[in-house]
């Protein structure tokens, strides 16, 4: 039997706007940064937001390969976003999509603002984000993750970028969709900032939000962003109360 | 390696301009460079249109043909969006497969027709979950001095406009195609408009100095009762919310003036 998806469905959220894993229309799910995860890399981080889990990996500063890249004014900054063939329900192929192309250059464009890219001429900053798990909304996860990661890099930087998206999910807007919710819902609105300085790197939508919808939802997203952010200044600072113990013993 | 000495005083020579309210080719800050449009050019193709915007040049083709559906779209026809970048249109290009500025372009024009619902796809399913009509967009750049988006998508819609399909019948199972055509039933009239930040100040339609000194871009492409369909902001700057609402007010205004241009009813 074929199954026909509806593009809204009223079982995504309930009449007393109760989500259908439980949560409010503006609740984040069950998010935890962890910092320095992986040995080799000058800098990394994971994060588990709901159902998502993945890996960001700093390498650099560093010489510019290829060459020919180098720039005598400024870092070369490069962010490779990559979901593991086992990410998602049905096999992914481990060759980068064309999706996979697209988001690794606007993660690139969302984390750039933050860097004094202009401190390293001549070098080279790669990050390196897995996605192990997807459940939706993995383009911000990433990108939460990925800063962090270069924080602990130690790559100076003018605040973090902290990234959430909103959306509409049965003509109700929500904050933090994961996947049931990005594909079956109306709209979907992917926001990254950094919250200190109110700045907006990453702006992306698909769906259909009228003009006063398009506003609350981009100040909804806002809100997503700031918790977050919170959430990754306490897994830096845990991870430096871890440094400092093991150093003092 | 491009050379960083001429960028810098370009931007100083677009930045010093556009702080005055003027622009290097004498636009206004909201303006559009002319747009010239031209239809049903291509014969073998099931529809076609170039778009000359400024000195920027665009074709699309679109091509249609028997497939089949994707399996979470059983019921529906299949939509499928191609840029090229050929390297006869700027020095900038290069051949090979499409790089990055080729797929998000071709992505971002996949965005805002899908999103938009442009063409009415539950038509051009045959046999559920068997046989469906796919619609091949293939975007082809000609001439490259900015906004590619902006052209690409107006080239597009144009073409979708002016596209036939075919008349068939169910024979044993098979899609036979008949003699003689219908037109693509399009449902929407989807169009991108982009804004460009230099120093803080918003403009329209960046041309390509333009372009090489922003800081960012915003893409946001309307649907004809005003709803916001789809949204790409690129480049390594950022916008406040402020601005980014500012900029949806412009692409309001923006968008009904290109819709104009491209439809006629």
């Amino acid at each position: 039997m074929l199954k026909i998806p509806q593009k809204t469905s009223k079982k995504l959220i309930d009449k007393a706007g109760i989500r259908a894993d439980g949560r409010k229309p503006n609740e984040l799910r069950p998010t935890k940064i962890e910092v320095g995860v992986i040995e080799n890399a000058n800098g990394s981080a994971y994060i588990e937001q709901g159902k998502n889990k993945i890996l960001a990996g700093v390498y650099g500063p560093k010489e510019v390969h290829p060459r020919h890249l180098t720039m005598l004014d400024r870092m070369l900054f490069r962010c490779r976003y990559h979901m593991a063939p086992f990410s998602v329900d049905e096999r992914k192929s481990p060759a980068p999509s064309r999706r996979e192309h697209e988001l690794s250059k606007v993660i690139t464009w969302a984390i750039e603002p933050s860097i004094f890219v202009e401190r390293f001429p001549r070098t080279a900053v790669d990050v390196f984000i897995e996605v192990l798990q997807a459940n939706g909304g993995t383009r911000c996860a990433a990108i939460t993750a990925a800063s962090v990661a270069l924080a602990d890099a130690g790559i100076p930087m003018r605040d973090l970028v902290a990234a959430c998206a909103s959306g509409k999910v049965g003509g109700h807007l929500v904050l933090d969709l994961m996947d049931v919710e990005d594909k079956m819902g109306e709209a979907d609105l992917p926001v990254a900032m950094m919250p200190n300085l109110n700045a907006i790197t990453l702006l992306q939508m698909d769906g259909g939000l009228a003009m006063d919808e398009f506003e609350q939802a981009v100040n909804l997203a806002i809100t997503g962003c700031k918790q977050i952010y919170a959430l990754q200044k306490e897994a830096l600072k845990a991870r430096y109360v871890a440094v400092k113990k093991a150093v003092e013993e | 390696m491009p050379s960083i000495i001429i960028p810098i005083m370009q931007q100083k020579q677009v930045a010093q301009a556009i702080s005055k309210g003027k622009r290097l080719d004498g636009r206004g800050l909201t303006d559009y460079r002319e747009v010239q449009l031209e239809t049903g050019i291509v014969s073998s193709a099931e529809g076609s249109a170039r778009v000359h915007l400024g000195k920027t040049d665009v074709l699309v083709g679109i091509k249609i043909e028997r497939g089949q559906p994707f399996s979470d779209t059983p019921d529906k026809g299949v939509l499928t969006v191609n840029a090229e970048l050929s390297p006869l249109a700027s020095s900038m290009f290069e051949p090979g497969p499409p790089g990055v500025q080729a797929i998000e372009l071709a992505r971002v024009v996949d965005r805002g027709i899908r999103e938009s619902e442009a063409i009415a796809v539950e038509k051009l399913c045959v046999i559920p979950g068997k046989k469906v009509f796919v619609v091949f967009i293939d975007i082809y750049v000609l001439n490259y001095d900015g906004n590619l988006i902006d052209a690409s998508a107006m080239a597009a819609l144009a073409a979708l406009l002016n596209t036939k399909m075919f008349k068939y019948e169910l024979k044993d199972g098979e899609i036979e195609i008949k003699p003689g055509y219908t037109k693509l039933p399009v449902k929407d009239h989807p169009i991108a408009v982009t804004i460009a930040k230099i120093n803080d100040i918003l403009i329209v339609d960046p041309a390509l100095d333009e372009e090489q000194v922003m800081d960012a871009r915003l893409t946001m492409t309307l649907g004809k009762d005003g709803r916001v369909c789809a949204i790409q902001k690129g480049g390594s700057g950022h916008f406040t919310a402020q601005q980014i609402l500012e900029a949806a007010k412009i692409v309001q205004e923006k968008s009904g003036e290109i819709r104009k241009l491209l439809v006629k009813d």
